[in-house]
């Protein structure tokens, strides 16, 4: 393994802790946290405080560790979870996401965005004065950092401590800055630091209580890459050690197995912290090895023996013992691996440690704090004993996902050229191998589910990440705000719940910032100061559908439309109805924030939603009430790799619509038609005209006479917009593989991706929202020349620029003012 | 089909195939198979050289008419056509092309770079020239050859 895996395999874990992490501190917020979700948000920060450590992220260890610690007060109800201090855990959350993200980009996070986290995190702890706390603070922290080019050598002589400790075991030499608390040695609480533990000096180690430690390492322990020796060490440094190496489990020579460990300890600490902070100097290795800490019960041992409590690293006073303690990093195999039988030998008899009372309350939390950072290799023992555990599951590297869904794509299309041949055939219907095709069909159809079930994520994390823009919106703006998420395992394709990061980000925003009101115009409309802003999905007939709704004021469309007009984007006098007043929002360089913010309002907002959604083949639409607030809907396809379509033929060509978008289809009469100026073509339908779209023509394979139209097919691309597209038969009915045309090619306006038909010819997919919306654009486009370059508008804007409400379209509109480089056809 | 071994990197091959009437060859590197011609579905608002798109083992691929390309007009229908499927990056083509005709090795030093010719677009889409036995063969830049397409993003 390498460093860069092993530091790879650190952040993806770091997302799974921080992701805990988030989970924890909303359920603090809302107030059902118990001692278990406590001890989960100051796990998952130690465990990353952890893994920093062995990579020398100086910086986020330092800044893990102070949160850490108020987590830790809180923990141990030294301090109230007050508001304030909820605000600032959830902001430090939000500052430890960025540094492990600043981390994993090697790059560096301003040092003074963090001091300033530090000083909030400080002022939790009652440390009004604490200020540069990197500068002056020994935070007791200095892992071993992994160093795979070192020789085995003996490095760790010079790391005492090897950042197992928790929080309760700074080991500093500076008294702590909070003087607020109580000394621990005199508290017993053991939650705080014992500063003065290194000062011991050896004619006290008599008198001072000691720890028996019974330490025996399992074969894991050593294949997980544990030393024995950097564990032991990392217990001198707060008090003396007394090490009793126990060889009764040493075989003879020739029945010597280099891979079974078969050494186990006994130690004695002089220390004055409670076992459990003794404890949490094994934490990382709970699981590996057999452990018990116990007050010791003989006395010290007799002074005949000097040597033995001499202070780590000094040499052990057993010449035979020594070189197997200490160079157990040395490279013969024999030293390596010293090695009782595999288990827990004979010989181990678990001490049940029996603990003082007043010492368990910060036992619980480390002690089972057996490191998410490990729990993947750890053979799981308390967390699935508790049962609660999640369920197993496997990581594994997207691209193999792809391969194998890449290979069911394909042999669904085999599948469906089979069964044409079997169908060319014409056998008689009990043939068997029409059976077996059918069964084929089936088989194949449950392994594509199957296989895209395994992209299938829940939007949890992407909702979580939510959470965080609201409080940083309600930050920036100064209004109040909080999020409350709904159909949270609602599972969407990976690819989809990626992409929808930006556009959720942005609606959210913008949902604070332009959705809500003021606190004050809240309390004077008689609403709670403080705004809901709700996220929800759920899963409906195919799709998912996302909504994001805010308790504000609502759409003000007098001020939207003021807007669009002194913006040319509507001329003026125009009436148009609410619904296409509301999706002048979704108009690129439309912005109706009174003041532009550095959060929203820069007039890229909605219209870079709208195309996003778009280009996940989703649908946006919004819905306001004055007064009350607004919701905006997204309908999103369940994936991006299959789709329902129907197969149509145009100009000869066969093709695929994805059904979704297709309302009815009509066999229009020549009465039905009606021309509209010189070129452009109406069907009426039931009172109603709609535009005629001639796909032939849109898509460059020529005109024909609108009388002749033998089918339409009603569709809706957006919200209000209806179109009629002329093709010339319906074919089928299928559901279809997506193929991209971008890796290869590139993108075609009016046409969306691509498809293997059951003859193993392509057919393409065609791009309804392009289509309807930019009829005029594509068949200027085609204007003569057989090839644009993309630069040239026309042809450029069909992808980027999809709305267009029918009032707005009616009405000859002037280029917007701005110099934008977007055109309105 | 093979690729090349650095070590021999001295000895270039290159596959030469005719479209309209002439000689052009590619670095065999960029070669990946060589198949029979069969129908294309034809892309709207594409440039003319470019016929289509084929279905190879599941992935969409576009047909560049190798002659079209080059202004020699449109491949004549023959049974003899074939199909150079060529990568470039993780780009997979085909080319159209009249036959394939063989493998020449030559050494790196043996091709001559391009002479001024009047079109900017023939000599932007070639990147050399290698003497043969019987006249020449032109070294094509593959990826010069299929950039005329629309390239932005959807």
């Amino acid at each position: 393994m390498s460093m860069q895996s092993i530091r790879d395999t650190f952040f993806e874990e770091c997302e799974d802790l921080l992701e805990a992490l988030a989970e924890g501190l909303a359920r603090m917020e809302t107030g059902e946290a118990d001692s278990e979700c406590l001890n989960a948000v100051f796990r998952a920060v130690h465990s990353i405080k952890g893994g920093a450590g062995a990579f020398a992220l100086s910086d986020l260890v330092a800044f893990a560790h102070r949160f850490e610690t108020v987590l830790d007060e809180i923990r141990s109800d030294r301090l109230d979870l007050s508001d304030e201090v909820m605000h600032v855990l959830l902001r430090s959350a939000d500052h430890l996401a960025d540094q492990v993200e600043a981390a994993r980009e090697e790059r560096s996070i301003d040092e003074e965005v963090t001091a300033a986290f530090l000083v909030n995190l400080g002022t939790c702890l009652g440390d009004a004065g604490f200020e540069a706390p990197a500068a002056d603070e020994d935070f007791g922290f200095s892992a071993i950092t992994l160093d795979f080019g070192a020789s085995p050598g003996l490095p760790a002589f010079e790391l005492p401590d090897l950042g197992f400790a928790g929080p309760e075991f700074p080991v500093t030499d500076h008294p702590r800055p909070d003087l607020s608390h109580p000394d621990p040695r005199t508290s017993g609480s053991g939650a705080t630091a014992a500063p003065a533990l290194a000062d011991l000096t050896p004619d006290k180690k008599t008198s001072a209580p000691r720890h028996r430690i019974r330490f025996i390492p399992w074969p894991q322990f050593y294949s997980n890459g544990h030393d024995p020796l950097v564990l032991i060490t990392s217990l001198a440094a707060p008090g003396e050690l007394e090490i009793r190496p126990d060889l009764s489990s040493l075989p003879e020579f020739a029945e010597f197995d280099p891979a079974k460990p078969c050494l186990a300890w006994d130690i004695l600490v002089a220390s004055h912290l409670p076992e459990a902070t003794v404890e949490a100097h094994f934490e990382f290795v709970r699981g590996l090895c057999e452990l018990s800490v116990a007050p010791e019960i003989t006395p010290a041992p007799a002074p005949e023996n000097p040597a033995v409590a001499l202070p780590w690293p000094a040499p052990l006073p057993e010449p035979l013992v020594e070189p197997l303690t200490i160079q157990s990093r040395a490279p013969e195999p024999e030293q390596v691996v010293i090695s009782p039988p595999a288990g827990p030998p004979p010989d181990a008899v678990i001490e049940t440690s029996a603990l003082p009372p007043e010492k368990d309350t910060p036992r619980d939390a480390t002690g089972e704090g057996a490191g998410a950072l490990l729990r993947r290799r750890l053979p799981k023992s308390e967390d699935d004993a508790e049962g609660r555990g999640p369920k197993p599951t496997l990581r594994v590297d997207l691209e193999r996902v792809d391969r194998l869904i890449n290979a069911v794509g394909e042999l669904i299309i085999n599948q469906a050229m089979i069964e044409q041949s079997v169908t060319d055939l014409s056998l008689p219907a009990d043939t068997e191998i029409i059976s077996h095709t059918e069964d084929y069909r089936l088989l194949a159809r449950d392994l594509q589910e199957a296989v895209m079930a395994i992209r299938a994520q829940p939007v949890k994390p992407l909702f979580q990440r939510m959470s965080r823009i609201v409080r940083e919106a309600a930050e920036a703006t100064g209004k109040p705000a909080h999020l409350v998420t709904i159909g949270e395992s609602t599972e969407v394709d990976k690819t989809v719940v990626e992409r929808l990061a930006d556009p959720l980000t942005h609606m959210i925003r913008n949902a604070v910032d332009h959705g809500l009101e003021s606190a004050a115009a809240r309390v004077a409309a008689g609403k709670d100061p403080e705004g809901t802003i709700r996220l929800s999905a759920a899963h409906r007939s195919g799709s998912v559908i996302i909504t994001i709704s805010d308790d504000g004021g609502g759409l003000d469309r007098n001020r939207i439309l003021a807007k669009a007009i002194s913006r040319g984007l509507v001329a003026e006098g125009a009436e148009l109805s609410d619904a296409e007043i509301d999706n002048l929002l979704f108009l690129p360089g439309f912005s109706t924030a009174e003041k532009i913010s550095n959060l929203s309002g820069r007039g890229v907002g909605l219209d870079v939603v709208k195309n996003a959604v778009g280009a996940l083949g989703g649908r946006i639409a919004i819905s306001s009430t004055l007064g009350s607030g607004s919701e905006f809907t997204i309908s999103l396809p369940l994936t991006l790799a299959v789709m329902d379509g129907m197969v149509i033929s145009v100009a000869g060509q066969t093709m695929v619509i994805p059904i979704a978008s297709v309302i009815e289809t009509i066999r229009p009469t020549a009465a039905d038609l009606h021309l509209l100026g010189t070129s452009d073509r109406l069907l009426s339908i039931r009172g109603r005209f709609l535009p005629m779209i001639d796909v032939a023509e849109c898509l460059g394979f020529g005109r024909r006479d609108p009388a002749q139209a033998s089918l339409a097919l009603l569709v809706e691309t957006d919200a209000q917009a209806h179109c009629a597209l002329m093709v010339d038969a319906v074919l089928d009915q299928r559901q279809v593989v997506i193929k991209g045309l971008d890796s290869n090619y590139g993108a075609i306006p009016g046409v969306s991706a691509a498809t293997v038909l059951g003859d193993g010819q392509i057919a393409l997919i065609l791009d309804t929202e392009a289509l309807t919306s930019n009829m005029s654009g594509l068949i200027n486009g085609r204007n003569g020349a057989n090839y644009l370059p993309p630069a040239a508008g026309a042809t450029a804007a069909p992808a980027s620029q999809s709305f267009q409400p029918l009032a707005a379209r009616a009405q000859a509109l002037p280029q917007p003012q701005t110099g934008a480089p977007h055109a309105i056809h | 089909m093979q690729s090349i071994d650095p070590a021999s990197r001295l000895d270039a091959e290159f596959v030469t195939f005719f479209a309209g009437a002439q000689s052009f060859s590619l670095d065999i590197s960029h070669v990946r198979e060589i198949r029979r011609w069969s129908t294309v579905t034809p892309l709207p608002h594409a440039p003319k050289e470019v016929l289509g798109v084929m279905n190879l083992r599941g992935s969409v691929i576009p047909i560049y008419d190798l002659s079209a390309r080059f202004g020699l007009g449109p491949t004549q229908d023959n049974p003899r056509n074939v199909v150079v499927v060529a990568t470039i990056g993780n780009q997979t083509v085909g080319l159209l092309v009249e036959a394939v005709s063989e493998i020449l090795s030559v050494a790196r030093n043996q091709i001559q770079e391009t002479p001024d010719i009047r079109s900017e677009s023939t000599r932007a889409s070639i990147t050399g020239i290698i003497q043969m036995e019987e006249g020449m063969t032109r070294v094509i830049d593959l990826e010069a050859v299929i950039q005329c397409k629309p390239k932005q993003a959807a």
